[in-house]
């Protein structure tokens, strides 16, 4: 697998009075024509990351490339070859639907009509739309425009940050299908989210938690990794049997998850009193597997 | 006496029909869910059972105040949070206690005792003289409940709560909502999170303005022959004629 992406020992911190280190030691590498999720909650590093791979922000140790191109050395051809989608809207409000798309062709010197093949399938979804003032769009809708002017230069690197953060369950769904046919068409997709369900559609993960990469795997190598067995239990009363369990010196860990509690004994072999008592071994999800990790 | 009561309520701006005759009831102490997709009308609805927002016709009741004529009654008896706006980011957490507590017209005594109190249950001792703004998102969250919570509302609205935060804090932040249900406060949460729906005694899944679904999670699983709450809400959003437009 040839990399198009390159992460080397890359470390970042904030300085301050509370200095934040965002990265640390952060190594990676993905695959030309993957679809690789970034997956963590707010504060994990991903936006520093991505900052830095699209040649935004300076690291402060490591090296990292893009299709075999430095990001410090590099920087300039890097940016034509990248789309990136940052994670706060940053097309033009005041311009419309097209003319936004229009001025992203522009800068990237081509135009809309020799690349419209690429974005099509997005675009005519907002077509309709296309004298609308990007402002006025609704937050799906938004998110399919930028979506293309993040594609209309066709690169071959694409960069989104956290993309349905904030998107209704539909859309967010919506989405990811549109992300699959993207990668039919070869581009390589750099993703990150928040939402742990979404990591299932990617070709392969990385989880990161306040800037360290805790695992890197595929979806179903990650949740095979889960060193323990889970348990899923529930009572008639679920916080009440939560508190219980917290209280009982074999159980290592005993969170809520939907309408059951998972549950992971320091040592197999116990049983739990409870009235009404229900409990089954289950497989771990993906969310599991980040709870115990950051557990550890 | 139900901590909700609504009947037909309507909200029509001009020719657009954000709610369209909703009827539901929420029981003191209970999580009620209340989910949508982005356009479906829930911030609209939340602004009317808030007192914020007159409606254009039907009957609602909120902690057993009319919402047309007793909205500031309904303002004292409720909290509310959402992810937005909730805390003051340039003053501490303390702070915060202390201003919303003065606001509500809680004693000097009161909201001594009270902010002692929240922050040991939280564990949060160490931080309670850091401005909020350099607070984690998970914390700020819990200090955001507590705020709303701190004048012992009947019902506290939750808007998108716990977006962003990493997995271990949303599932503390429930519990606290747990915790509150056992001290007979109400919860009314919206929530992307359909792991977050299951955690709900009762969701209602509105469409296009009206609640198209009300049951528990599990009755409702059963009656789409779902495996998740997922499915369901997916089943009835395909359902919708209007998008979030």
């Amino acid at each position: 697998m040839k990399p198009a992406i390159l992460i080397d020992k890359i470390t970042k911190t904030y300085p301050g009075k509370q200095a934040v280190m965002a990265l640390d030691n952060v190594s990676l590498q993905i695959g030309e024509g993957e679809l690789f999720g970034l997956i963590g909650p707010d504060g994990a590093g991903k936006t520093s990351l991505f900052r830095i791979l699209t040649t935004l922000l300076l690291a402060d140790s490591g090296s990292a490339m893009v299709e075999g191109l430095d990001v410090v050395k590099d920087f300039r051809k890097i940016r034509d070859q990248i789309g990136y989608m940052p994670g706060k809207f940053s097309l033009y409000p005041d311009l419309t639907v097209e003319e936004n798309l229009r001025f992203f062709a522009d800068v990237f010197n081509t135009t809309v009509e020799a690349n419209y093949e690429s974005i099509k399938d997005i675009y005519v979804q907002i077509e309709p739309f296309k004298k609308r003032r990007a402002g006025k769009l609704s937050g799906g809708m938004k998110q399919k425009l930028a979506l293309c002017c993040a594609l209309i230069h066709k690169p071959t690197v694409l960069f989104l940050d956290e993309p349905t953060t904030g998107v209704d369950p539909v859309s967010r769904k919506e989405f990811w299908e549109m992300l699959r046919k993207l990668k039919e068409q070869g581009i390589t997709i750099f993703v990150s989210t928040p939402y742990m369900d979404e990591a299932a559609l990617c070709d392969r993960i990385a989880l990161i938690q306040s800037g360290k990469i805790l695992s890197v795997d595929t979806p179903r190598d990650v949740v095979e990794a889960f060193p323990y067995q889970l348990y899923a239990v529930r009572a008639d009363n679920n916080y009440r049997l939560l508190t219980h369990l917290k209280r009982q010196e074999n159980v290592e860990l005993a969170y809520i998850s939907g309408e059951f509690l998972h549950l992971i004994f320091k040592k197999e072999g116990f049983r739990i009193d409870f009235p009404y008592l229900e409990m089954k071994p289950i497989k771990p999800t993906i969310e599991d597997c980040f709870i115990q990790l950051m557990n550890r | 006496m139900k901590a909700i009561e609504v009947k037909g309520l309507t909200k029509r701006f001009g020719q657009f029909t954000a709610v369209d005759q909703i009827t539901f009831e929420v029981e003191q102490g209970e999580i009620f869910g209340f989910l949508g997709a982005n356009g479906a009308g829930k911030t609209t609805a939340m602004r009317m059972l808030c007192g914020l927002l007159n409606p254009t016709s039907g009957y609602g009741k909120v902690a057993g105040f009319d919402i047309y004529k007793n909205t500031n009654d309904i303002k004292r008896n409720i909290g509310y949070m959402s992810q937005k706006f909730s805390l003051y980011e340039d003053l501490t957490a303390t702070e915060n206690f202390e201003l919303f507590g003065g606001i509500y017209g809680l004693s000097r005594k009161e909201i001594k005792s009270k902010t002692e109190k929240v922050f040991a249950d939280l564990g949060l001792q160490a931080q309670r003289k850091l401005l909020v703004k350099s607070l984690p998102l998970g914390i700020k969250q819990k200090v955001s409940f507590a705020v709303s919570t701190f004048h012992s509302p009947k019902i506290v609205f939750l808007d998108e709560p716990t977006g962003g935060v990493d997995p271990m804090a949303r599932r503390t932040f429930w519990e606290m909502i747990y915790a509150a249900a056992e001290h007979g406060i109400t919860s009314f949460v919206t929530t992307h999170y359909m792991d977050e729906a299951e955690y709900c005694n009762r969701i209602s899944i509105m469409v296009d303005g009206q609640i198209r679904a009300l049951d528990t999670p599990s009755n409702l699983k059963r009656e789409f022959q779902s495996e998740s709450m997922e499915e369901v809400f997916h089943a009835l959003a395909r359902q919708a004629k209007r998008s979030g437009e």
